[in-house]
């Protein structure tokens, strides 16, 4: 699985942060998503399919999986 | 039957339901019957409210979720046809200049990433320590003060007003007139004249200060606005609008969370027991999910208009149409939330929409979250004998008002 993630559409609402920590950061001048890892080992499949749902602005894209 | 609960005006071939519905007496906290008996019947449909037009009222988790995201559905209070939340806000149109809430993508993008900074999941983290030292403060102050109190004034509203304060940035000398301000600047009792008053003495205030913090800065969102200001990117009027806006949208809303969920709990002594006993973290950010969920204190329905025709569940609304998305219909539909009416603060519940969804999503959600989790966290193991004293019938619930959530709440223990 692969994610990508959309700058301009993240509104730095941070819920992928409380859905993987390991995986999405925010950055610290306003918030912004930052992509720790680009392709998460299995166990945090599960984890970032939530990120991706969740987001309110959908910047969360997985790829093949 | 279903024609009769949902309150419905014949007129002529279709009978069109009225938005909103009264809750039921005997359930304050449920949605109002009838709109989960029309949500039942069909998901989207039109409704009519207060100026006689007939915007869309989306119900489903799924269609709110969809329709909020959705880049052609726009918040410009200003085009023909939205339906505004009642006749004062259609009124006052042109009081209220372009702000995060009324605009769209991109002048909006612009307004939110000004405020995001002290709102990311680090930072509000870091505001543990200060968070618990005044709901300590204030329980203590509580508990040492005579029974009866007011849990309302004792602790709801006083913690998320001083967590604001610390957020922006005002000094600690200035607490009293700031609280004294904010309460009237959103206060029931208030008239227009003293609201707005207090809202134009606040807003002063808070222009002299970001002045202020051009050359002595903090680490606070005012000395964040203040450098936005230096470099052009705004003006000290929109910034202290800006300012103002955050506080009366997280002053109220927190502390109506903490004495009515305080209230719910009350009535849930299973779910009280099993938050006042626990020591783990994760169960307590659950139930404060499930708390968000269950209570969905913006009740009025979110309100939006679409800017071209959009396809859904075999429906077409068209560019023009208003919509209104109440949110606790979304946070009771059983396709999202089996049993929806059970407070069940082990369920999974992060999917719920008390935040609303898309781009407008609450701005201060993870201080939010970090304030009721040590609050409701706190509050029922300091005083494990905190009871209602009085009845669930003489509590006076906030029906009218923006946010729901109760005038008073007389606690003892």
């Amino acid at each position: 699985m692969r994610v990508e993630v959309d700058e301009p559409k993240c509104i730095a609402a941070g819920q992928c942060v409380l859905s993987a920590p390991e995986v999405f950061d925010q950055r610290d001048e306003d918030g912004i998503v930052v992509l720790l890892i680009e392709e998460p080992g299995a166990e945090l499949h599960a984890a970032v399919k939530d990120a991706a749902v969740l987001c309110p602005a959908a910047a969360i894209r997985l790829v093949g999986e | 039957m279903a024609d009769t609960l949902a309150g419905t005006v014949n007129d002529g071939a279709e009978s069109i339901p009225e938005f909103p519905m009264p809750r039921a007496d005997s359930c304050p906290f449920a949605p109002p019957p009838a709109l989960r008996a029309l949500h039942a019947e069909t998901p989207l449909t039109k409704a009519r409210i207060w100026d006689g037009s007939t915007p869309w009222l989306v119900m489903g988790h799924a269609d709110q979720r969809t329709l909020l995201a959705d880049a052609r559905v726009s918040t410009d209070e200003h085009q023909p046809g939205f339906p505004h939340q009642s006749r004062a806000m259609a009124e006052t149109l042109d009081h209220r200049p372009p702000t995060i809430f009324n605009t769209d993508a991109p002048e909006h993008s612009r307004f939110r990433r000004m405020l995001t900074a002290p709102f990311i999941f680090k930072r509000v983290e870091a505001l543990r320590p200060a968070i618990q030292k005044i709901t300590d403060d204030h329980i203590d102050a509580m508990l040492a003060g005579p029974k009866p109190a007011d849990l309302v004034t004792a602790l709801a509203l006083p913690v998320p007003s001083l967590m604001i304060c610390e957020l922006l940035g005002v000094p600690y000398t200035d607490h009293d007139f700031f609280q004294e301000h904010s309460v009237t600047a959103v206060s029931s009792d208030a008239t227009p004249e003293e609201s707005q008053a207090a809202a134009g003495a606040l807003l002063n205030y808070l222009m002299g200060l970001i002045d202020t913090k051009l050359t002595e800065p903090g680490e606070d969102l005012l000395t964040d606005l203040a450098e936005r200001v230096r470099a052009g990117e705004t003006t000290p009027p929109e910034a202290a609008l800006m300012a103002v806006v955050l506080l009366i949208a997280g002053h109220e809303t927190s502390a109506n969370m903490i004495a009515l969920g305080t209230l719910a709990l009350f009535q849930n002594p299973e779910q009280l027991a099993l938050l006042r006993d626990t020591d783990d973290p994760k169960i307590v950010a659950g139930a404060v999910e499930e708390l968000l969920r269950y209570l969905t204190i913006a009740h009025t329905g979110q309100r939006r208009i679409a800017r071209e025709d959009i396809e859904i569940g075999g429906q077409v609304i068209r560019a023009g149409d208003g919509l209104v998305f109440p949110l606790s219909s979304a946070n009771w539909d059983p396709d999202a939330f089996p049993e929806p009416d059970t407070l069940d603060l082990q369920r999974p519940a992060r999917h719920h929409n008390a935040f609303g969804f898309g781009i407008h999503q609450c701005l201060g959600q993870l201080l939010a979250r970090v304030e009721l989790q040590i609050v409701y966290g706190t509050l029922y193991r300091r005083i494990p004998t905190l009871r209602l004293a009085t009845t669930l019938e003489e509590i006076n619930f906030k029906h009218d008002r923006l946010a729901y959530g109760v005038y008073e709440l007389p606690v003892t223990w």
